[in-house]
C-alpha cells in the first residue's frame, strides 16, 4: 500500500474493482458450497435429536472396537511407513545410481491406483481363492477379512506420504553436512541421528500427519478386505457406513464428526508445519547468503 | 562416501517389492488366466460399459468444473485480500484430509430432497441425490485441492515486471491477461485437470451414497468390482480392475508428461 500510494492505481496492472469482487465473490461461495456446508451438515445430523443422543451413539462397544481397531492400524501402518521414508530418501536422496527416479515413480504407484483396486490386490494374493490362500489356510492364518488385511491395505495406500515429502528435501541438502560429520569421526547411525534427522525433521512430520490422516480415514481398500465383521474388522470409516446403511443416521454422523474433527486437526498441523518449513528453509537461505 | 547405502536401498526395495509391485504383479497374473473372450466378455458387456461411462464422463464434467472455479479460486487466494482468506486457504486440503465415507454421507444429507440444498433443486425437478448428477458433485468435492494447489504456486512465481512491462506499452488489463499472465498457466492448469480426473476415475467411499447405485444408470466402476468381488467372481472383478489400473498409469504418465513440459517451458523462458 505504501509503494502505491505515491503511484496511482494503474488499472491496467490489476483487474477493475467489479471483477474483484466479482471472483471473490464466486470463490468464496464455491467453497462455502462445497467445503463449509458438508463439514456443519455433519455437525448438524450428529446433534440433531440433542447432545444427549449423540453423546450416546458412543455408548455402543461396536463403535469403541472401530475406533480401537482404527487407532491400531495406524499405530502400526505410520511407523513402519515412516521407517520405510527415510531409508528410501537415505537411498535415494544421498545417493546418485541408474534406475534411481525409475524407482521413485515406483513409490508413486499407490497413488494411481484406486482405493478399490488396492484391496482387491491383497484378496488375490492372501484371499480363500488367492495365491497364497490355501498355504494360509492350512496353516490356519487368516489375513482377509482379518486384521493383518485391514494393515496391509492400509500401508498400500498410504505407502508414499513420507518418503515423497523427504526424497527431495534430502537430495536438495546434499552430502556435505554428512561428510563433514564422518569426517569428525561419527559413525553412520550418529551422522544420521545427529545430522540428517534434524535436518529434516519438519518435512518426515509433515509426511506422518499426512500418513496418519490417510490410515485413519481410508475407506475403499479396507472395505474389500476387511469383511465387514462388527466389532471385529470393522475400522471407524467402515462402522460409519454399516450405521448409515441401517438408517441409524445419528450415530453415523456422531462417528462421522469424530472424522471431521480429526481432519481439522490434521489441517491445523499440517498449516503449522508449513509454516516451519518455510522459516527453515528462509533461515537455510538466509545462512547460505551471509556465509557467502 | 557415506555409509548404509546397500542396507537403505535393499531394505526399500525389499518393502516396496513386497507390499506394491507383487500384489500388482497378481492382478495381471491372474489377469492372464482368462482367454481374450473371457476377458472380453468381463470388461465389455453392457452394465460394465454404463459404468466406464459414468465414471469417465463425471469425472471429466467435475474436472473440468474444477478447472475452472480452482483457478479462479487460486487466483483470489494469491492476488487478493479479504477477510477469512487464511482460513478458506486452510480448508481447501479439506477433501485430502476427510475420510471419503464421511463426505460421501455429508453430501448426500446436503442434496437429498429434503436435504439443506436438495430442498431448493427438488420443485425445479433437479435430482441431484441418486442421479448422475449426484456422482459428479461428489467428485467435484474430491477433486476440489488439485487445480488450486498446483495453480497458486505458479500464479504466485508469476514475474511482475512482465505485467507492468505489458501495461506500460500499452496493453489493457485483458490483453495482459490473455497474451502475458494465462500462457504460463496452462501447463499447471491441466496438470491439476489430469490429476482431478485421475483422482475421480478411481474414487469410491465419497460416490456410493450419494450415487443410489443403480446398475445401468448411476453405478460406478469401482462399485461394480467390488459387486462382483462379492458374488465370488474374482476374474470379472480382476479383469475391470485391470482395466482401471491401465487407464490410471495412462494417465499418470500423460501427467510425468505435463510436468515435464511445464518444467521445459519455465526453464526455457529463463534461458
Amino acid at each position: 500500500m505504501a509503494s502505491s500510494g505515491s503511484i496511482p492505481r494503474n488499472s491496467a496492472l490489476s483487474e477493475p474493482a467489479w471483477a474483484r469482487y466479482l471472483l471473490i465473490f464466486t470463490s468464496v461461495s464455491f467453497l462455502l458450497l462445497f467445503l463449509v456446508a458438508p463439514l456443519a451438515a455433519v455437525f448438524t445430523e450428529a446433534l440433531r435429536k440433542g447432545f444427549g443422543a449423540y453423546l450416546a451413539s458412543f455408548n455402543d462397544p461396536a463403535a469403541w472396537s472401530a475406533i480401537q481397531l482404527t487407532l491400531l492400524v495406524c499405530v502400526i501402518a505410520v511407523p513402519l511407513n515412516t521407517v520405510f521414508g527415510l531409508a528410501a530418501a537415505w537411498a535415494l536422496g544421498k545417493f546418485q545410481f541408474p534406475g534411481r527416479s525409475f524407482i521413485i515413480t515406483l513409490i508413486d504407484l499407490p497413488f494411481a491406483v484406486s482405493p478399490v483396486v488396492s484391496g482387491l490386490v491383497y484378496v488375490l494374493l492372501f484371499g480363500a481363492h488367492g495365491w497364497f490362500g490355501p498355504w494360509l489356510q492350512e496353516h490356519d492364518i487368516q489375513i482377509i477379512f482379518a486384521v493383518p488385511g485391514i494393515v496391509l491395505a492400509t500401508i498400500f495406500v498410504t505407502f508414499p506420504f513420507v518418503a515423497r515429502e523427504v526424497i527431495p528435501l534430502m537430495q536438495e541438502q546434499g552430502t556435505d553436512e554428512e561428510q563433514a560429520a564422518l569426517l569428525l569421526g561419527a559413525s553412520g547411525w550418529q551422522t544420521f541421528w545427529h545430522v540428517t534427522l534434524p535436518n529434516v525433521r519438519w518435512a518426515v512430520l509433515y509426511g506422518v500427519i499426512l500418513c496418519n490422516a490417510r490410515a485413519m480415514g481410508e475407506f475403499g481398500a479396507v472395505s474389500v478386505v476387511s469383511g465387514h465383521i462388527r466389532g471385529k474388522t470393522n475400522t471407524l470409516p467402515l462402522h460409519v457406513e454399516i450405521l448409515y446403511n441401517e438408517y441409524n443416521f445419528v450415530a453415523a454422523f456422531a462417528c462421522a464428526s469424530l472424522l471431521c474433527l480429526l481432519a481439522l486437526l490434521t489441517l491445523v498441523a499440517k498449516a503449522l508445519v508449513e509454516r516451519r518449513m518455510h522459516a527453515s528453509t528462509r533461515e537455510a537461505s538466509h545462512h547460505t547468503e551471509t556465509v557467502s | 562416501m557415506l555409509p548404509g547405502f546397500g542396507l537403505t536401498l535393499g531394505f526399500s526395495l525389499t518393502y516396496l517389492s513386497l507390499l506394491v509391485l507383487l500384489p500388482l504383479a497378481a492382478l495381471f497374473v491372474r489377469t492372464s488366466s482368462l482367454t481374450l473372450a473371457e476377458f472380453w466378455e468381463a470388461v465389455a458387456n453392457p452394465r460394465v460399459v454404463a459404468s466406464y461411462k459414468l465414471t469417465f464422463g463425471a469425472s471429466f464434467l467435475a474436472a473440468l468444473a474444477n478447472l475452472f472455479f480452482g483457478f479462479i479460486t487460486a487466483w483470489v487466494l494469491v492476488r487478493y485480500s479479504f477477510p477469512g482468506k487464511r482460513i478458506m486457504d486452510a480448508l481447501i486440503d479439506l477433501p485430502f484430509a476427510l475420510p471419503t465415507a464421511v463426505s460421501g454421507i455429508a453430501l448426500t444429507a446436503l442434496y437429498s430432497h429434503n436435504g439443506w440444498i436438495g430442498q431448493y433443486l427438488a420443485p425445479y425437478g433437479i435430482k441431484t441425490a441418486f442421479s448422475p448428477l449426484g456422482v459428479g458433485i461428489a467428485l467435484l468435492f474430491i477433486g476440489l485441492p488439485f487445480v488450486v494447489r498446483t495453480v497458486q504456486p505458479a500464479i504466485a512465481d508469476l514475474e511482475r515486471e512482465l505485467e507492468e512491462a505489458a501495461a506500460s506499452l500499452g496493453a489493457s488489463r485483458f490483453a495482459t491477461f490473455t497474451r502475458v499472465l494465462l500462457p504460463p498457466l496452462i501447463p499447471p492448469l491441466l496438470t491439476g485437470f489430469a490429476l482431478a480426473f485421475a483422482r475421480s476415475i478411481g474414487e469410491y467411499g465419497s460416490v456410493i451414497f450419494i450415487a443410489g447405485n443403480m446398475p445401468m444408470r448411476t453405478e460406478i466402476t469401482s462399485l461394480l468390482i467390488i459387486t462382483k468381488l462379492e458374488q465370488y467372481d474374482y476374474a470379472g472383478a480382476t479383469a475391470i480392475a485391470v482395466v482401471m489400473l491401465l487407464a490410471s498409469f495412462v494417465l499418470l504418465f500423460a501427467i510425468n508428461l505435463l510436468q515435464w513440459w511445464s518444467v521445459r517451458r519455465y526453464q526455457g523462458g529463463l534461458a
